[in-house]
């Protein structure tokens, strides 16, 4: 079984070769939250590549920033959802990895459609909601940009979550301070998010540094320890946009701009490759 | 022309809400949602026998179809309830990427559709949603008649996979289809088999095409009536059906004349049987506050203006 730093690496270079490879896609913040996509699918959820839609037992896990699709596909494949040479077709005509992901093209492992912000936390308060009549004991799990918490339908569902005690849901946010237009505190200063949450009555927990995997584990496992005692959890999750290719790191400019050949070898040189790259069609 | 009487009156609104409890005892997976309207889209019956699966989102419309998006992962079939202008325009991207391109069983259900709203005006008057509707691929589009037909509407919609657009209003109208109907998504519904023109209606206007069938009779003009009760998938078998025999269509909507059904209609017939068509229809503008019949009355959308329509097509015809 290879570690999970050595999977969380191959999945960076996954996502440098698929955006490379469909020159487009965004690098930035799929870079950033590799760590919590790895802890998530091999390590805290329970789920099932074998994929069914309503994931009755099973933890479910919704991206609404839908635009770091990169991450979620090779996570996806890594995973056994679908094989691995499917990246290749990552933006390209006729693929199921559409730009953003969609359950329109049946692609297993994706419930609903993301892209258009802001729509993601509501879906999962449904999930959730539904997992509870269902009498289903398992945990929804979904992911934010923080930038895309400009969109107010994300005040309106955490108003509901907490109003209606959706305890069987964690929210993570990526607090990586950038967007497209610059820093967050430039474009549209979000103040103290952690704040914000709680007094919409939500349980939050800090993850100071999301590219440590360590932490990120054992963040999201004392997350899950406020799991049914009335209170929908949410994880602040601090991380560095572009993680480990120097020339990215921090710089919101990586966004949604794929590496040309050179900056690809160069990326890629300082990413080991642990698990065998996804060979090319 | 066919007799067709009453002896009630009730609004649409109230068929949903009958509907829905029903549609509740039948199907333990049917829930509901609702933006804080619950009264005026009388869920009250359904809150009551099943209050676990009911959902009271407050006035955010947009969370709300999220959450029944959601909640279709699990297996649930929700309703949402709100008026139609919230029910469509204000979330058109919501329930385009998280309810139609996602494939989810959400039944999308809006009273107070179009001018018989009345006196809250043209803020809560939406006279496009249908367009707004049947734009979406996958959705499908339904705007009932009176109060039996709305309610079979909705126990049909409800064991029909995918996602639904069920519009209705708030006035009292007549009753005049069957208590037992069986409520077929599609098909539409002959009300009068006549021979020189076709009129095709759809919600309140039925009611006001069967008033101007029996005036038009009087004249000696034999009207065909057909309710297309469902616009989206179009019944276009029973629309070619129909013109093949009379040559010339009137369509009478509560909605503007664009993208309304009556560019539906026109569409099939300019692909498979261009003939003379007149719509009754808002002529591209926005309500006002009054009551129903004043408005229905101004805008050009009752009997009197369905018998101008006739009489102007069958000139055409003619010529």
């Amino acid at each position: 079984m290879p570690t999970l730093q050595e999977t969380a690496s191959q999945i960076r270079r996954d996502i440098l070769r698929m955006v490379h490879g469909a020159n487009s896609g965004h690098p930035g913040g799929s870079l950033g939250c590799t760590e919590f996509f790895t802890a998530l699918y091999f390590k805290i959820m329970k789920h099932n590549p074998s994929f069914s839609m309503d994931g009755k037992g099973e933890d479910i896990f919704f991206l609404s920033n839908g635009h770091i699709s990169p991450v979620f596909y090779a996570t996806l494949a890594r995973s056994g959802y679908f094989n691995l040479k499917e990246l290749n077709t990552f933006r390209k005509i006729d693929s199921r990895l559409q730009g953003h992901p969609t359950t329109h093209e049946h692609l297993p492992g994706i419930r609903v459609a993301s892209g258009s912000l802001g729509q993601g936390m509501s879906v999962a308060i449904g999930a959730a909601l539904a997992k509870k009549l269902n009498g289903d004991p398992q945990t929804v799990f979904t992911l934010h940009g923080d930038g895309e918490l400009d969109e107010g339908q994300n005040w309106e569902a955490l108003m509901f979550a907490a109003h209606h005690k959706v305890d069987n849901l964690i929210s993570t946010v990526d607090w990586n301070g950038q967007q497209i237009d610059g820093p967050t505190a430039k474009v549209m200063n979000l103040g103290n998010l952690a704040d914000k949450f709680t007094s919409f009555g939500w349980e939050v927990i800090r993850l100071e540094d999301g590219n440590n995997m360590d932490l990120v584990v054992s963040t999201i496992e004392s997350a899950k320890t406020f799991l049914g005692k009335g209170k929908p959890i949410a994880i602040m999750m601090h991380t560095v946009m572009g993680k480990g290719v120097d020339f990215m790191e921090g710089h919101h400019e990586w966004h949604g701009v794929a590496p040309n050949d050179e900056q690809l070898a160069k990326a890629l040189s300082q990413i080991p490759e642990t698990l065998g790259d996804y060979p090319a069609i | 022309m066919k007799k067709y009487t009453y002896t009630d009156k009730k609004d649409t609104r109230s068929g949903f809400g009958a509907g829905l409890l029903e549609a509740g005892k039948r199907n333990p997976n049917v829930v509901a949602l609702c933006a804080d309207l619950v009264g005026s889209l009388k869920m009250d019956a359904f809150i009551k026998e099943f209050p676990e699966r009911f959902q009271q989102v407050g006035i955010a419309e947009a969370n709300m179809i999220g959450i029944a998006a959601g909640m279709t992962i699990g297996g649930k079939v929700p309703f949402t309830g709100t008026f139609a202008n919230f029910s469509t325009g204000r979330v058109y991207d919501q329930i385009r990427q998280s309810v139609a391109y996602s494939d989810k069983n959400v039944k999308i259900c809006a009273s107070h559709a179009g001018l018989t709203l009345g006196e809250d005006g043209a803020t809560h008057q939406i006279l496009e949603d249908i367009g707004l509707m049947k734009m979406l691929p996958g959705m499908t589009v339904i705007n009932p008649c009176d109060y039996n037909q709305t309610k079979a509407a909705t126990i049909a919609i409800a064991e029909h996979h995918g996602p639904v657009y069920l519009r209705f209003g708030r006035p009292v109208v007549p009753i005049f289809t069957d208590a037992d109907q069986k409520f077929e998504i599609g098909k539409a519904w002959m009300v009068n088999e006549g021979a020189d023109v076709s009129i095709f209606a759809t919600g309140h206007l039925v009611w006001e095409a069967i008033k101007a069938g029996e005036k038009l009779a009087e004249m000696g003009i034999d009207a065909e009536i057909i309710n297309i009760h469902t616009i989206k998938p179009l019944d276009e078998e029973a629309i070619l059906k129909s013109v093949a025999k009379t040559r010339c269509v009137v369509s009478a909507e509560e909605h503007n004349r664009l993208g309304g059904l009556g560019d539906s209609i026109a569409q099939v017939l300019i692909k498979h049987d261009p003939v003379p068509m007149e719509y009754v229809a808002v002529n591209d503008s926005f309500g006002e506050s009054g009551t129903p019949d004043q408005l229905m009355k101004k805008y050009g959308l009752d009997d009197e203006n369905i018998i101008k329509a006739v009489q102007k097509v069958l000139q055409r015809k003619g010529k």
